[in-house]
Order: structure tokens, then C-alpha cells, then sequence
């Protein structure tokens, strides 16, 4: 069921109609009962799953948790019973005894405690595998057998592996990730497991978030999921306000941009030079709207339902350098790969010594740079392999590794430069980095584009082999499947994106909006957007709607 | 004390740890500089600080980093 389908949004009416028809107690099970449904239409096949990983989650969390509450009853037991030894020793007055029984069970409950910790991480590591387990077999065997295939023809084995048919449950990624995290957390007692089942599998299976995420953390969702809510006008509004929005960016933008992208990278002979650097800028446009635009959709939705779900960007385009770009783009995965695999890994024990070492034997900038090194390497590789099973995406993932620490690794150079070039609150220096940010992201994503490295590096050399620029004074840019109107909508819709963009960075802009507009007029301008995008969105008889980007991640 | 604001001033010198109390939350200190610091405690220490304790919290100002140092002291 796509995003952009009649069916989804009968089925959206429906849900949130009933939501606030049916009572209190009704509620939560509904949404339950529809976040199923939503996954049915997906394949009913990718229900066991959506199923197995819940259920390998919600046991692992429960075992932990019980696990905790037994070993801090025993804890709180053993410390009575020193007590009453120690009061006994007293009455004899023999205070070094009474020590000696207060040492003695300090070190029996101490290492009590450590023994139960290790359970618990057991319990932890053995859940978080399983639930990582099906994650790859889906959707790394292919490429496993791929390169295993590679393999074999550079020995020329004559034998080869074949491909297995494996279709790729619609949310994999996300839902396992965000029940991955879940376990972590109640590991490191964040939250309490959840005990209801049913209540745990809607945390899993909440349909907003279920085709691009965000990946919600339990102690942010379950606040308000299970919650009953009355209905407001204001609420249900406001909700509706962000999902219209949500779907100008994904059809009037995203989807009118998208056949020039196809036609460029579908034949890359015929689009080199200019073109390629149309790729990029088009692409970067396409991927923006369309993913911030299915978040707004999803934030929206959950909204209406009076659920918060955290904010996924933050305008990430006006960001001064990469590493910035990455804290504001697609924040909930960046921040549950820095919680749950940079930092683990950073302070693990082999890290630990491979500091030591680096700060005793290499300069010392370096020697303290080493670990930091090492685990964004692991982070990056992690984070490109997420995206996809293919070495476009571990290329594009490093890709991004190298240029955050050349920043890193020339910081210093940078200092220097502003003690002699005073940039301080110059636009113009702004201007620059944002360029220069949006620049190296667009190319990045080339990647992503064109789907074969030694391609990309092709294409991405032929704008500066190619020299075809004069073409953009003609007509080429008409022959790529859309037409001049296609391009004035564009660049109107875009200009429009940008002017709210702009107007969010001091805050909300639905807020400024409802401060300072009365309630008709507010809803004449969404009226208003919601006729910009029937009229000039990109749908319909003969249209082939496209799946959201990230849903194949 | 004195030894941990000597780390932070390392990573960031023009900050006043005395008072600063959002290093995190105010993107003072990001991911790398944390790690960073976190290798320097162990050293300086002999505290390792676990992912579990990384949280903003725990390292928005000199002084909460400094009670979590001395809470792993006393747990070891």
C-alpha cells in the first residue's frame, strides 16, 4: 500500500475515524490491528518477519528485565542478611570481625552483581543476533553469493553459487533496528521492558513509520502510543497541515523530478559532462523532498492520532560541513548508529588498549584520533551496507568516512585561515559552506545514482572530460521526459520549499502560522496547497506512481 | 577535578568548564570529542566510562562528568 495510493488514504480516513469512535480501551489495539493490515498489503508473507523479530525482542527484553528485578531482590537480600551478621558481630564487640563480614559480602555482592550483568548481556547479545540474523539473511545473501561468485572467477573455479529469491520485507531495516534498540536500552536500563505483547508488537509495527522509518526509541514513542487519545480539531489539524505539505514535496517535487533523473543515470552513455552534474543537483532535490517529504507524511499521521514521533531533519542542506549535514539529515539513524555502535565499539576493550598504545607510540593528535578513527570506519561501513547490498553503498558509505576526517584532520588549517581572514557572520562565507556542503553530499550520492563504482567514477570524471556545458543554453535539458511547465513547477515548488525552510529555522512554521493567522485564512493557504498539489502534482492515469527512496533501504 | 577540566581544556580550550553546563545539548563537545575524552579518563583514572553511561547528561557539564567518575570509582 503506497503512501501515494487512494487505497492508503481511504485507509488513513478510516483509521483515525475510528480511532476517535471507538472507546479508550479500543485504541491502541486498533492501531494494532491497522499497523497489520498496512504490512498485509506489503505481502502477507513478510508478516512472519515483521513477527519474528518482535517476538526474538520481546522475549530477549522480558528475560533481561526479570532477569534485573531477580538479581536486585537477591542484591537487597544479601545486603540484610550482612547487616544482621554485622550487628551480631557487634554484640560480641569484635569490630574487625564485623569488617571482615562487611568486606567479605561487599565482594560476594559485587561479584554477584557482575555475574548477573554478564547473564543479562547474554541474553542481549543472543537476541540481538537472531533479530540481526533474519536482517541478513534477507538481505545480504545475494550479495554475499555475489561476491563469493566474484571469488571463484578471479580463481576461475568453474563452479558458481546461484542467487536465491529472496524478496525484501518492506521496513526491515527500520522496525529490526529500532527493536534492536530497544533491547539495548532495556539492557542498559533506559525503560522497562514492555510486558504486553501485543503493546510491544505495536511499537515494532506502528504503520506511519513502518516504510522509512524514523527509528523511534521506546522511551520516546511508547509515552503517548498506548495512550488513549480524545479528539481535538486543533490536533487532528495540525496533523493533517504537515501531511498535505508532506505530500507537495513527495508528488508535486519529488515525483515530477524524478523521470529526468531515470533517464540520465537508465543511459548513462548518452548523459556525461553536464549532465551528470544535472544528476547531481536533480537527484539531491529528488531524494530531499521525497524523504523529508514521506517523514512529514509519517510525523503528520501520528500526529493526527496524537502520537509525537520524533523530527527526522533539520534542514540539513544549510549545514556548515558533512559531519554537521549528517547530525540534521536522517537524525534518528544517525543518532542510533552513534549510540548503539560508534560509542560500544569506541570504548570496548580492544579499543581501549588500541588508545593506550596509539597515545604511547604515535604523535599526539593522532595517537588520541586512532580509536575515533577506527570506529567511525566500522560506523561508515555499517551505515553504507544499511542502505543497501552493494558496494555502491559501502563505497558511498566511506565515501563519507574520508570526508569527515579530512575536515577533522584539517581543522587545524581551517584556524589558521580565520585567525587571518576575519569570516566571522559573513554571508557570503556561509553561502560558501552551504555550497560547498550541498556540493560534496550531491556527489556522494552519485553512488546511490548510478549503482556500480567503477561507473560513478567514470561519470563523475566526464564533467570535467566532457566538455558539453554550452548545452544547457538549448533545449537539452527538455529532452530528459519532463517539459518546460514541468521545470517552471519546479523551480516554483522549490522556491517554496526554500522560503519555508527558511522561515523554520527561528521555529515551527505551523506554530507561526497558527499564531498569527486566524483558523479560516490558515486553512484557505492549506486549501490552497492541497489544489497546487491535485492540480500540478505528479499522479494519476498513466503515471506510475514511484515507491518512497528510502522504503528499499 | 582540576586534572578533568585540564582533558577538557585539551579538546576545547576556549571554553569555561567552571560554568558551561549544555557541552552536549550545545554541541560544545560532539561524538568524537567524547570518545576522546572517555580515552583520556580511563587513562588519567583508571575509570572506564561504558556506552551505557553515555548520555548527555552525564557529560553536559565538568562537574556531572566529574560525579560519574567518582560514582564508577566507588563502584570498582
Amino acid at each position: 500500500m503506497l503512501f501515494t495510493s487512494y487505497k492508503f488514504y481511504g485507509f488513513v480516513i478510516l483509521l483515525v475515524a475510528l480511532y476517535y469512535v471507538l472507546p479508550k480501551k479500543a485504541k491502541w489495539p486498533l492501531l494494532l490491528l491497522g499497523s497489520y493490515v498496512f504490512y498485509y498489503f506489503a505481502g502477507w508473507k513478510f508478516l512472519f518477519y515483521i513477527l519474528a523479530v518482535t517476538v526474538i525482542t520481546y522475549v530477549s527484553g522480558l528475560l533481561i528485565s526479570r532477569n534485573k528485578a531477580r538479581a536486585e531482590a537477591r542484591i537487597a537480600e544479601m545486603k540484610a542478611l550482612d547487616k544482621a551478621g554485622k550487628a551480631s558481630s557487634d554484640d560480641k564487640k569484635t569490630a574487625a570481625g564485623s569488617s571482615k563480614t562487611l568486606d567479605v559480602g561487599k565482594e560476594k555482592r559485587k561479584h554477584y552483581k557482575e555475574s548477573q550483568k554478564k547473564a543479562r548481556r547474554r541474553i542481549m547479545g543472543i537476541g540481538i543476533t537472531l533479530a540481526l540474523l533474519i536482517l541478513a539473511v534477507v538481505k545480504y545473501t545475494n550479495f554475499t553469493i555475489y561476491n563469493i561468485n566474484g571469488i571463484l572467477s578471479a580463481f576461475h573455479a568453474p563452479k558458481r553459487i546461484n542467487f536465491l529469491t529472496i524478496a525484501l520485507p518492506m521496513g526491515i531495516s527500520f522496525y529490526t533496528f529500532q527493536a534492536v534498540g530497544y533491547v539495548i536500552d532495556v539492557y542498559r536500563d533506559r525503560h522497562e521492558a514492555q510486558k504486553n505483547f501485543f503493546k510491544y508488537a505495536l511499537f515494532v509495527s506502528f504503520f506511519p513509520q513502518l516504510v522509512q522509518g524514523p527509528i523511534s526509541r521506546y522511551g520516546d514513542l511508547s509515552k503517548e502510543l498506548f495512550t488513549p487519545h480524545a479528539f481535538s480539531g486543533r490536533v487532528v489539524g495540525r496533523g493533517l497541515e504537515r501531511v498535505i505539505w508532506g505530500y507537495f514535496k513527495k508528488l508535486v517535487i519529488a515525483d515530477r523530478i524524478f523521470p529526468a533523473v531515470n533517464t540520465m543515470i537508465d543511459t548513462p552513455e548518452n548523459y556525461k559532462g553536464m549532465f551528470v552534474f544535472c544528476v547531481m543537483m536533480f537527484y539531491a532535490l529528488e531524494l530531499y523532498a521525497d524523504f523529508t517529504g514521506g517523514i512529514d507524511i509519517t510525523i503528520g499521521i501520528a500526529e493526527m492520532l496524537g502520537i509525537p514521533v520524533k523530527e527526522n531533519f533539520e534542514r540539513p542542506f544549510f549545514s556548515k560541513n558533512i559531519a554537521e549535514y549528517w547530525r540534521r539529515w536522517h537524525i534518528t539513524m544517525g543518532t542510533w548508529f552513534t549510540d548503539y555502535i560508534f560509542y560500544p565499539i569506541s570504548v570496548s576493550g580492544p579499543m581501549l588498549k588500541l588508545g593506550k598504545w596509539s597515545r604511547n607510540h604515535l604523535p599526539e593528535h593522532a595517537g588520541k584520533r586512532l580509536p575515533v578513527y577506527v570506529a567511525s570506519f566500522v560506523v561508515w561501513f555499517t551505515t553504507g551496507i544499511w542502505h543497501g547490498a552493494s558496494w555502491n553503498f559501502i563505497v558511498w558509505g566511506l565515501g563519507n568516512f574520508v570526508v569527515i576526517m579530512f575536515s577533522q584532520e584539517l581543522e587545524p588549517l581551517y584556524a589558521k585561515f580565520h585567525k587571518k581572514v576575519n569570516t566571522d557572520g559573513s554571508t557570503a562565507y556561509k553561502c560558501f559552506q552551504v555550497g560547498r556542503t550541498i556540493l560534496l553530499m550531491s556527489a556522494l550520492r552519485l553512488f546511490d545514482c548510478y549503482r556500480d563504482v567503477p561507473l560513478t567514477f567514470k561519470m563523475f570524471g566526464t564533467m570535467f572530460t566532457t566538455w558539453n556545458w554550452n548545452l544547457l543554453r538549448g533545449n537539452a535539458l527538455l529532452g530528459l521526459g519532463i517539459g518546460r511547465a514541468d521545470y517552471i513547477i519546479l523551480a516554483l515548488g522549490t522556491l517554496l520549499m526554500f522560503i519555508v525552510s527558511m522561515f523554520g529555522r527561528s521555529g515551527s512554521v505551523r506554530d507561526k502560522l497558527e499564531k498569527k493567522l486566524p483558523m479560516p485564512l490558515r486553512w484557505g493557504l492549506f486549501t490552497i496547497l492541497l489544489l497546487i498539489i491535485l492540480v500540478f502534482g505528479a499522479y494519476g492515469l498513466g503515471y506510475d506512481a514511484s515507491q518512497f527512496i528510502y522504503n528499499q533501504f | 577535578m582540576d586534572e578533568l577540566i585540564t582533558i577538557l581544556k585539551e579538546i576545547h580550550p576556549d571554553v569555561d568548564y567552571e560554568t558551561a553546563t549544555n557541552l552536549v545539548d550545545g554541541k560544545i563537545l560532539d561524538s568524537f570529542d567524547i570518545i576522546t575524552l572517555v580515552g583520556e579518563i580511563a587513562d588519567k583514572f583508571d575509570v572506564v566510562i561504558s556506552a551505557e553511561y553515555m548520555i548527555p547528561e552525564n557529560f553536559n557539564s565538568a562537574q556531572a562528568l566529574w560525579n560519574l567518575i567518582q560514582k564508577l570509582e566507588d563502584d570498582e
